[in-house]
């Protein structure tokens, strides 16, 4: 049976790994490899590193600390920020990265996400949607750009008709606030794309993994539960387990 | 062993350097090569690759690697590890994007993923952690749980009536995630990315004594 992933999701920034607030502060989580190197001693089931520093400041993704990283990582590494071209998926690809997340881009030309599933495959390419609640409708908010007039599932829906294989839908309202993912985010796309979603933003405690996969997500990413609070992705699924949602736990080594 | 035992076919089709850094890792130096020398010299293959079935095949054939690996494989009966695109390409045909003919080293095809029937929707593609059920056992698999979640990424699938299955996961139906065939040996799953457990089968690979 196919398993629900627990997947961290860190942003690159100055050398360092941090994780946003809001989009807004940042708190640092350490040094790249070091702790590339917990996540994969602690079986996480994947890792998802965004380059803010190369999607902000629109500079070259940093692919010396993406092949540091990747050199840490026996499972599935996810890396974005920054890719505006086909050479940008190359060279991290070639650094080591599994998928490549893109975002900025695809909102400008949906068609370079066609482009990149024929080149690398649909399972390569994950689609990054960043929400936020307005009175109470969902918007499409861009870090450059601002809020947006465009209803998130509809650009998802358009993501995945061009070739998108996986969708990281993330809550900025609720980024960094520990009080649990937007459940009506997750409701509102449910059973809408044939594509895996992975739901970001906002777990503060296991019991938020649950409430997210029983609502539609496929998987839960997460940064602030892993670094500052007391619980290890093993202690998520444990919950979910019992709450009878099929997880990976970690095996004794063999 | 010595250096260069094993080779990576470079045929410009996904994740070699992950597929590398797993055998680095096991202490094992694996070259990534098209060389059809260097393939000819070495004493095990890998045939790793992610992406489409028509462009892997259409690569081989550019490279000439058909006929070396035909040689290789076939003839010279080297040890062989396929991994996930490269357990496809063994098939006689994918449908994939339209029909495409494969190597043929396994009576088998490659269809999608048929989620109409199914009652609970299923995602395509099928991504994340999946448990394989033994149906044969084989070396590679020593060590190696039954039920072991795997990392899998794949819209296709392989349908063989050879008996060669080794392993079969449940997604809407059961499908073939390994298969064992003389001196071939592949995986829809991807060992180097599957932690402890992926690794222990390149490392059974690695120890695989010629012949198999």
């Amino acid at each position: 049976m196919l398993k629900h992933r627990i997947i961290p999701c860190v942003l690159l920034k100055d050398w360092q790994l941090v994780k946003s607030i809001g989009f807004e502060s940042f708190r640092t989580i350490g040094h790249p490899t070091s702790t590339a190197r917990i996540y994969n001693s602690r079986n996480v089931d994947e890792l998802i590193v965004l380059d803010i520093d190369a999607s902000l400041n629109d500079e070259e993704i940093n692919t010396e600390i993406i092949t540091d990283i990747a050199n840490e990582c026996y499972m599935p590494l996810t890396i974005g920020g920054g890719i505006k071209k086909i050479a940008d998926i190359y060279n991290v690809l070639n650094a080591g990265a599994d998928k490549i997340s893109i975002n900025s881009v695809a909102l400008d030309d949906p068609s370079f996400i066609q482009e990149a599933s024929s080149i690398f495959g649909s399972q390569c390419i994950v689609c990054s949607v960043d929400v936020k609640k307005v009175g109470n409708e969902f918007k499409v908010f861009n870090k450059k750009k601002g809020l947006l007039d465009i209803d998130p599932l509809e650009l998802a829906l358009k993501y995945e008709k061009y070739g998108a294989g996986e969708i990281l839908l993330t809550s900025v309202d609720n980024e960094g606030s520990t009080k649990g993912y937007d459940i009506e985010l997750i409701k509102y796309f449910k059973n809408k794309l044939k594509i895996p979603i992975i739901l970001n933003g906002g777990m503060g405690e296991p019991i938020h993994a649950v409430e997210a996969i029983e609502n539609g997500a496929d998987a839960a990413a997460a940064a602030y539960i892993f670094h500052f609070s007391k619980y290890t992705p093993n202690m998520i699924k444990e919950l979910m387990l019992e709450n009878d949602i099929p997880c990976r736990i970690k095996l004794e080594s063999i | 062993m010595s250096n260069n035992e094993i080779v990576i076919i470079d045929y410009n089709m996904g994740n070699l350097r992950s597929v590398q850094k797993a055998f680095e890792k096991l202490g094992c130096n694996v070259v990534i090569t098209n060389d059809h020398a260097v393939i000819k010299n070495a004493n095990k293959i890998v045939l790793p690759g992610v992406g489409a079935f028509k462009d892997g095949i259409k690569h081989l054939e550019e490279l000439g690697l058909i006929e070396v690996l035909t040689q290789e494989v076939i003839n010279n009966k080297k040890p062989f590890l396929g991994i996930c695109l490269g357990m496809q390409l063994l098939s006689k045909k994918s449908y994939e994007n339209g029909e495409t003919n494969g190597l043929g080293w396994v009576d088998a095809e490659v269809i999608k993923f048929d989620v109409s029937k199914q009652e609970k929707k299923l995602k395509i593609p099928h991504v994340g952690w999946n448990n394989t059920k033994y149906k044969n056992h084989n070396t590679l698999y020593n060590d190696v749980p039954d039920n072991s979640d795997f990392y899998f990424v794949h819209s296709y699938h392989f349908v063989t009536k050879e008996d060669v299955v080794t392993c079969t996961t449940e997604y809407g139906i059961n499908f073939i995630s390994s298969l064992h065939k003389d001196n071939i040996f592949a995986f829809q799953f991807h060992p180097e990315k599957s932690q402890e457990v992926g690794l222990k089968i390149l490392s059974n690979f690695i120890n695989l004594k010629d012949g198999v």
